[in-house]
């Protein structure tokens, strides 16, 4: 029985190191190569020994599929590459490809500049790891060899990231990445055409939520934000570089223009205006509003949005600015937070979510006096909002694309076992399919029922749908033919041109049959009665009365002889070839 | 006019003659031309087409030859009596080509010739169907088909060839190949028996049942098969036949197909069964309960709002707003969407900002954790795919893709209509829908709110969140949310006085939106009379121990709040008692200003004697309609007073006409039109009984006249004007008018003639003049047949009596005979049609107060942002046109594009669209004008256009037509300056 496996090596009931390995049909692929947030030490990294001890990981691993930029899923792929070592393909979207070093090397920097480890994968090593990859398309089929073809499907969730199908034969598998049903400002929803996978490997992040609409949060942040404006008070929006960051601007970009307004909004530079620069570029992965427009003005070429300047947080009246990093735990957003946090006509919105222990977290769980470094007291007179502005899919959102991809099975990753538990119980209720949840390490094996193609001869084809009704899509049809396997192929020809292949001689086979009747009359006249009979019986099918007095029911062939013993008894024989049919009609007990 | 006459059948004779040399060429003629002269066609011997196509084919050596002969004969048209024979040759050359290209060409001729005009293709049916015999390839197959169906839709009357049509196409059905399949469904859905019964037994089993035989196809494996097979039962159940209730199972497993168009086309055949069916129960699968099939069926095409494919979404969410019999709890459902975080149950957004404006915390600050979810939630109650219509809306109101989003919006506002308490509902989520990327999107919920909102009541929190759009640098957003806000019941007084607020602050925002801020003020207070009382004293600031500053008069904000209390004062007797003296005042001058956004109140008696001006220009409508009739009595009965009283009854009725036009505004229309009918009246009589034409002018140095012949024929001229502007400016003028107004330029021409004829020496160019205009009685007399009865004793009665004798004399003579009948006619009457409206236009932008000059490198251009409102219009896209006046007398004419007109209501147009000026360089700024013209063509008039019609019907002779097409233009607005500087361009 064929059968697909997969393993998990992270992200199997967890979130984050994504990474999960798919043998399906004797082809290896990696889906995603991601390091965990949560570690420090070698546990950051997928354990690659699983794959192999000591072979070279190219010759176990046909490809590797990176879904998204974001280092959850793509963060370990330098060290997987250049330092354990693998120079197969790897594949990615055009803006994945595009903004995924720059991430890197972000990541690089930190660890090994800012935390001082060694050890680590170099700028070198991002370089010629980006030179392993093959950019793809949306809905591009690509061949990664003779029999494995990937394809992807737009995800939303952040610019550039795709959900890709992975087939080999008539097996597949789609995976998801981090994928989001609801459109945002800037991006799209994701889409899957009704491709039968055999199974879907799908996240779970918010299996077990069903989110309110996008309007009424984005409602409240714009009104927040003008109200505190218009009061002439500061407004902190402290972001990651990408992803939600540009849907903020956007948000608010677009916000200024309808209302005219004249307050305005910076961007602290570096990473984010790097990353701009790609949002502009990548236009056609954007969302309808953006696309249709860009023509006329790129949404990204932001009119009154522009950069930040250390000496501006010092200016008088109203200004809203973003500032990384997210949880407010250093660098510029810390700064400009000490700055404004005195004044109560401010305000400061947390797009999202903060670690324990940051100064983010302290002042959303209500904390009104901080102590920074060098026991300073600072007292926060500010308004603190919270915003969630999230782009995974929530339960809803996951059962939608399972309707629209129609799996036989379903997998979970990247999310909480409990919350798994209950999606996966959902999912089997609803749409009666298997579901599964591996941990790491653990692997599951699904067996699969794959289609066999045949090549049939036209002539063959044609001759045999002649016969009978039209063929009907939904029911299986009978027809007669050789298979014949030859070479790794399968043919459906007509028997002759078999025999004829194969040269052997045609046998016919007959079947005879004696029935005895009690009929004391003469041989000729119990023929002839026969043949009455049949005639009135199979009124559709050509009886004949041969002259040497026996009968022919198309190919069925009917004697009379008298028994030899008693001539009372007449012996009808009935000699018919493999052709059943016309038989069934003929009741010879009617006698 | 018997010169005349011959010069015509010259022209004609040349025409023919043309017309035949190009019938010789085969025909070039182009499909207009053809029209034109298919009168004249009946004449010409023409060369057989049939013959040349013929000759064509039999040369032709190898099937691409043929083919470009058949494309070459495709592009010509061909009369109706050869078609017959043309087809005889098709055929035969049918039968004998070999290529299947050829053929497929011949059938599709074979269709297009079906169609011309005239022609009844029932004599080549059988052939057609003949040729389908032998056929073997499944295109020409599928194109004789094509064919067949054309013949039959030319047919329908005949059921019998119908009857034979569907059989051959039920014949066809077991083809192999998705086209020919497509085009027999195709005919059957087009063709197929409608009427039960009627189908003869002895006809055919097959035609029978059409339903079943199209049915059996909703399986076929081809998409496009099952998509044509949908279409065809649609088409069946629009031609009338009652589908049955049996296929409503078929169609829902087509639901699911894999293909969109097979779907797409499934929604509306299910959406048609609901309406069929509406009450009949179906069962529900897996349970043992049962629904009625319009429930289901709803909640089967809110399940497709959310399909992969955005067609079918739209497809879906355009069709339930037409569902108005859904069960209510139903429809609710489509609005219900739970929310959970961590299998905890959470209230939506929506439903806090209730419960936050119930427990009477308003604006809140979110805090973190605020929306904290609350208890837990059951795991086994949770359905995460439901079955009914559970949030199909939401879904649809969030959609990516925004044609989703307005058919959403479109049918909340249609099920909203019909259902209170879903308007209720649905109210958060429109609020929510102000805020879209898209404006279309906005805009078309911003109307859709307007349109319910007799239903429902604003809550505070929503009215805050539909006031944030008053920001809205949009123009038509800001416009639309103002007509919202003119209908919208707001709840209590806090919510007007937000509304107040927000509104002057739109106000300093955009100064531009004055009018239609004050507009939506007033109706705001005449609605919420009682809300409006306890906020006067604030509003007006006024104090009850000290006097306060007087406001400034020419505040717009200011007027604004006034137009607020004053329409809310009108039935709240007790608010004037709140008012300050000032208030007062201003009340009289606002009256009398602003008359119709400041309605008349019985204020207490000191004040009215203080302000003595407003009771008594409070006339009601009655009264003022009574006196407009009244005068015109007066006038039309004073026909036979010596001219010196008429003139001055005349200038009296004038002007009191125009004063009540501008009173009143909704006599404004019939007071002017009746005003300018009379000011022609005035000036023809002026001139007629003036020194100039009393007399005679062949003993007297026509030198002297100089200066009185100017003015005559200005007078004539300005005549002539005021008719066109008479008879297109006006909106709702009928025949009765027309006739009359023709009937005065008439004169006016008269008159022109007779001035003409006393400046001009010689006779020579008035043989023409006379001509002419004995040609124009003449048409007249044609185009009013009907109307002469009713003119007893005018102008152009006498005139027809006289015709023969003028036909034979002189020019001098005509002349004097005109004069004297001019001057014994009497005046007509001039009945008044029900509603008469005059078309205005208003030029908001450029607004022409800028000092600042518009710069520009000359030789450039530089677009003129041009707004203007226009009212009573009748097609604007085809009359109004933008004219730029130059200093240097250069004017330019621009048509504006049709899209850069919309249409806020009935009556009201906007013109919205960019001018282009360009000019050689100035040494310094000027000022251009720019205005709008109304283009009027005679031709196009209502009348001249009904009377060229039938004449046309009755003779075939060409007559001119009336008046030969005198365009012009009548400007309409008054003309707004531009200070623009081009400047010489930089070597």
């Amino acid at each position: 029985m064929p059968e697909i496996k997969v393993t998990p090596l992270g992200a199997g009931q967890d979130v984050g190191r994504s990474c999960i390995l798919v043998s399906i049909a004797g082809k290896n692929v990696m889906l995603d190569c991601g390091m965990h947030m949560g570690y420090n030490d070698d546990r950051r990294f997928p354990d690659f020994s699983y794959i192999t001890q000591n072979g070279r990981l190219t010759d176990f691993l046909d490809c590797v599929i990176i879904s998204h930029f974001h280092l959850d899923h793509c963060g370990a792929l330098p060290y997987f590459s250049e330092m354990v070592g693998y120079d197969g393909p790897i594949y990615m979207t055009h803006p994945t490809k595009a903004i995924c070093p720059i991430l890197l090397e972000d990541y690089r920097k930190i660890t090994v500049d800012k935390k001082g480890e060694t050890n680590f994968f170099t700028s070198q090593m991002i370089k010629d790891c980006m030179k392993k990859v093959v950019a793809v398309h949306l809905h591009q089929t690509v061949q990664v060899d003779e029999e494995l073809e990937i394809k992807a499907y737009y995800a939303g969730h952040v610019l550039g990231a795709a959900m890709f199908q992975i087939k080999v034969g008539c097996e597949s598998v789609v995976y998801t990445g981090d994928y989001n049903m609801t459109p945002d400002r800037h991006l799209g929803a994701a889409w899957i055409d009704k491709c039968r996978p055999d199974l879907l490997i799908t996240e779970s992040t918010y299996a077990t939520t069903i989110r309110d609409s996008k309007r009424c949060r984005e409602r409240d942040f714009l009104k927040k934000v003008h109200e505190t404006v218009e009061r002439g008070g500061k407004v902190l929006i402290p972001v990651f570089a990408l992803g939600r960051a540009q849907e903020l601007c956007i948000l608010l970009e677009t916000f200024w223009e309808r209302m005219n307004l004249k307050a305005p909004i910076y961007f602290s530079t570096g990473l984010t205006e790097k990353a701009n620069h790609y949002y502009k570029l990548f236009i056609t992965w954007t969302n309808q509003k953006i696309r249709k427009t860009f023509v006329q003005r790129n949404m990204f070429e932001f009119k009154h949005i522009k950069a930040f300047d250390r000496a501006f947080a010092d200016n008088p009246g109203p200004m809203v600015v973003f500032a990384t990093p997210g949880m407010l735990h250093a660098g510029q957003s810390l700064q400009i937070f000490r700055k404004w946090a005195g004044n109560e006509k401010n305000m400061v919105i947390m797009p999202g979510y903060c670690v324990q222990g940051t100064v983010g977290h302290k002042i959303l769980s209500g904390q009104r006096k901080l102590e920074m470094e060098g026991r300073q007291i600072l007292e926060v007179k500010m308004q603190v909002e919270y915003m969630s502005f999230s782009a995974h899919a929530d339960a809803k959102g996951i059962m939608q694309l399972i309707r629209q991809a129609e799996p036989r099975n379903v997998l979970l990753v990247h999310g909480e076992a409990k919350k798994m538990e209950f999606l996966k119980q959902k999912i089997e209720q609803e749409f009666h399919v298997n579901c599964y949840m591996p941990a790491n390490g653990e692997t599951t094996t699904i067996f699969t029922n794959p289609s066999i193609p045949v090549d049939i001869s036209l002539g063959l084809l044609k001759r045999e749908t002649a016969i009978g009704l039209l063929p009907d899509a939904k029911k299986p049809k009978l027809m007669h033919g050789t298979l014949i396997m030859k070479d790794n192929s399968f043919r459906l020809v007509s028997p002759e041109q078999a025999l004829k292949e194969l040269g052997l001689a045609e046998h016919q086979l007959r079947f005879t049959c004696r029935v005895h009747i009690q009929d004391p009359r003469k041989e000729h006249e119990t023929v002839l009665r026969v043949y009455n009979h049949l005639k009135g019986v199979l009124k559709d099918y050509s009886v004949q009365h041969l002259p040497d007095g026996s009968i022919t029911v198309e190919s069925i062939l009917i004697q009379a002889t008298a028994h030899s013993e008693d001539q009372g008894t007449k012996v009808l024989l009935v000699s018919w070839t493999y052709q059943v049919g016309i038989l069934e009609d003929i009741h010879f007990n009617q006698f | 006019m018997a010169a005349h006459l011959k010069k015509r059948v010259y022209e004609e004779f040349t025409k023919v003659v043309q017309v035949s040399a190009e019938g010789s060429e085969l025909c070039r003629v182009t499909p207009q031309q053809h029209e034109d002269l298919s009168a004249k066609k009946l004449r010409l011997t023409k060369p057989s087409k049939s013959a040349a196509l013929h000759v064509d084919l039999c040369k032709a050596t190898s099937p691409a030859d043929a083919l470009q002969y058949l494309l070459q004969f495709a592009r010509k048209p061909v009369e109706v009596e050869s078609v017959e024979g043309v087809v005889r040759i098709l055929l035969e050359h049918y039968y004998k080509e070999n290529d299947a290209s050829v053929r497929l060409k011949i059938a599709s001729l074979l269709g297009l010739l079906s169609k011309t005009a005239g022609f009844s293709p029932d004599c080549i049916m059988d052939d057609a169907i003949n040729t389908l015999q032998n056929e073997k390839s499944h295109q020409v197959l599928a194109q004789l088909l094509d064919t067949l169906l054309v013949i039959g839709t030319k047919l329908t009357e005949n059921p019998s060839v119908r009857m034979r049509l569907v059989e051959v196409a039920c014949k066809h059905l077991t083809d192999s190949s998705h086209g020919v399949r497509n085009k027999c469904l195709q005919l059957i859905g087009c063709l197929g028996p409608v009427e039960k019964g009627v189908a003869k037994e002895a006809e055919s089993q097959a035609a029978k049942d059409v339903q079943k035989i199209i049915g059996d196809h909703f399986n076929d494996q081809d998409p496009r098969v099952r998509t044509a097979a949908i279409k065809a039962m649609l088409q069946l159940h629009e031609r009338g036949l009652k589908l049955q209730q049996a296929i409503y199972g078929q169609a829902c497993k087509l639901l699911a197909d894999d293909y969109e168009q097979v779907r797409s086309a499934a929604v509306q055949l299910i959406w048609v069964l609901s309406q069929l069916y509406p009450e009949s129960i179906v069962p529900i699968p897996s349970s043992n309960e049962e629904i009625r099939l319009v429930d289901d069926a709803f909640g089967k095409i809110c399940h497709m709002v959310s399909d992969g494919s955005w067609v079918v979404r739209v497809q879906a969410a355009k069709l339930l707003g037409s569902m108005q019999q859904v069960s209510s709890h139903f429809l609710e459902q489509t609005l219900d969407k739970k929310l959970m975080s961590d299998l905890r149950r959470k209230r939506t957004a929506h439903e806090r900002a209730k419960e936050l404006y119930s427990s009477g915390e308003f604006s809140s600050g979110r805090k973190w954790g605020d929306d904290a979810p609350k208890e837990e939630i059951d795991t086994g109650a949770v359905n995460l795919i439901e079955s009914g219509a559970c949030g199909a809306f939401v879904h649809g109101l969030e959609d990516e893709m925004y044609e989703v989003r307005i058919a959403a919006v479109e049918a909340l506002c249609m099920l909203a209509q019909s259902s209170p308490s879903f308007a209720e509902k649905c109210l958060d989520f429109l609020v929510d829908m102000f805020n879209d990327e898209i404006e279309e999107v906005r805009l078309q919920s911003i109307h859709t709110m307007r349109k319910i909102s007799n239903n429902i009541t604003l809550r505070e929190d929503q009215l805050d969140t539909v006031l944030a759009v008053l920001e809205d640098s949009s123009r038509d957003i800001r416009e639309a949310l103002h007509e919202l806000l003119c209908c919208t019941n707001v709840s209590t007084k806090e919510g007007i006085h937000l509304a107040l607020v927000e509104l002057l602050k739109n106000l300093t925002k955009y100064p531009t939106d004055r009018e239609s801020i004050w507009k939506c003020l007033k109706f705001l207070g005449s609605r919420h009379p009682t809300l409006v009382l306890p906020l006067v004293p604030e509003l007006l600031s006024t104090h009850p121990f000290f006097d306060t500053p007087e406001p400034d008069m020419d505040d717009p904000a200011y007027i604004a709040v006034l137009v607020l209390i004053f329409n809310a004062a009108k039935s709240c007797p007790t608010m004037p008692a709140l008012f300050s003296d000032h208030t007062f005042r201003h009340y009289a001058y606002l009256r009398d200003s602003l008359s119709h956004l400041v309605p008349p109140l019985r204020l207490p008696g000191r004040k009215l004697v203080s302000s003595p001006v407003s009771p008594s220009i409070t006339p009601h409508e009655d009264p003022s309609q009574q006196f407009l009739h009244q005068s015109l009595e007066r006038v039309y009965n004073l026909q036979h007073l010596d001219p010196q009283g008429i003139q001055e009854l005349l200038e009296f009725t004038i002007r009191d006409l125009q004063r009540l036009g501008e009173l009143q505004s909704e006599l404004a229309g019939m007071a002017d039109f009746t005003a300018t009918y009379l000011q022609c009246q005035l000036l023809l009589i002026k001139v007629l009984f003036s020194r100039a034409l009393q007399e005679k002018l062949w003993n007297v140095a026509a030198p002297l006249y100089l200066k009185q012949n100017a003015l005559a024929s200005a007078a004539a001229k300005q005549i002539l004007e005021e008719t066109y502007k008479m008879e297109f400016m006006y909106s709702g003028v009928e025949s009765r008018q027309v006739v009359i107004i023709h009937h005065m330029r008439l004169q006016a021409k008269a008159l022109q003639l007779i001035v003409t004829a006393r400046t001009t020496r010689g006779v020579e160019p008035l043989f023409g003049m006379c001509e002419k205009f004995l040609q124009e009685v003449d048409s007249f007399q044609r185009c009013f047949i009907s109307e002469l009865p009713q003119m007893q004793g005018s102008f152009v009665d006498k005139l027809l009596d006289l015709m023969p004798r003028l036909v034979t004399s002189k020019p001098s003579e005509v002349v004097k005979i005109l004069q004297t009948t001019l001057r014994q006619s009497t005046f007509l009457h001039l009945p008044l049609p029900e509603r008469l409206h005059r078309a205005s236009a208003n030029i908001i932008e450029p607004t022409g107060e800028s000092d600042n000059p518009l710069r520009f490198t000359s030789g450039l251009v530089v677009a003129l942002d041009v707004d203007a409102t226009l009212e009573h219009v009748q097609d604007p896209q085809g009359t109004v046109k933008v004219q730029v006046l130059y200093p240097d007398g250069q004017a330019q004419l621009i048509h504006p594009k049709p899209a850069d007109f919309r249409n806020p209501g009935p009556g009201r147009h906007r013109l919205i669209t960019q001018v282009y000026l360009s000019h050689t360089a100035w040494t310094e700024p000027c000022q251009i004008e720019v205005r709008l013209l109304l283009a009027y063509n005679s031709n196009k008039s209502k009348a001249a256009t009904k009377i060229a019609k039938s004449t046309w019907n009755e003779s075939l002779e060409a007559l001119p037509q009336p008046e030969n097409g005198i365009e012009g233009t009548i400007p309409f607005s008054k003309p707004v300056k531009v200070y623009i500087m081009p400047k010489p361009a930089r070597r």
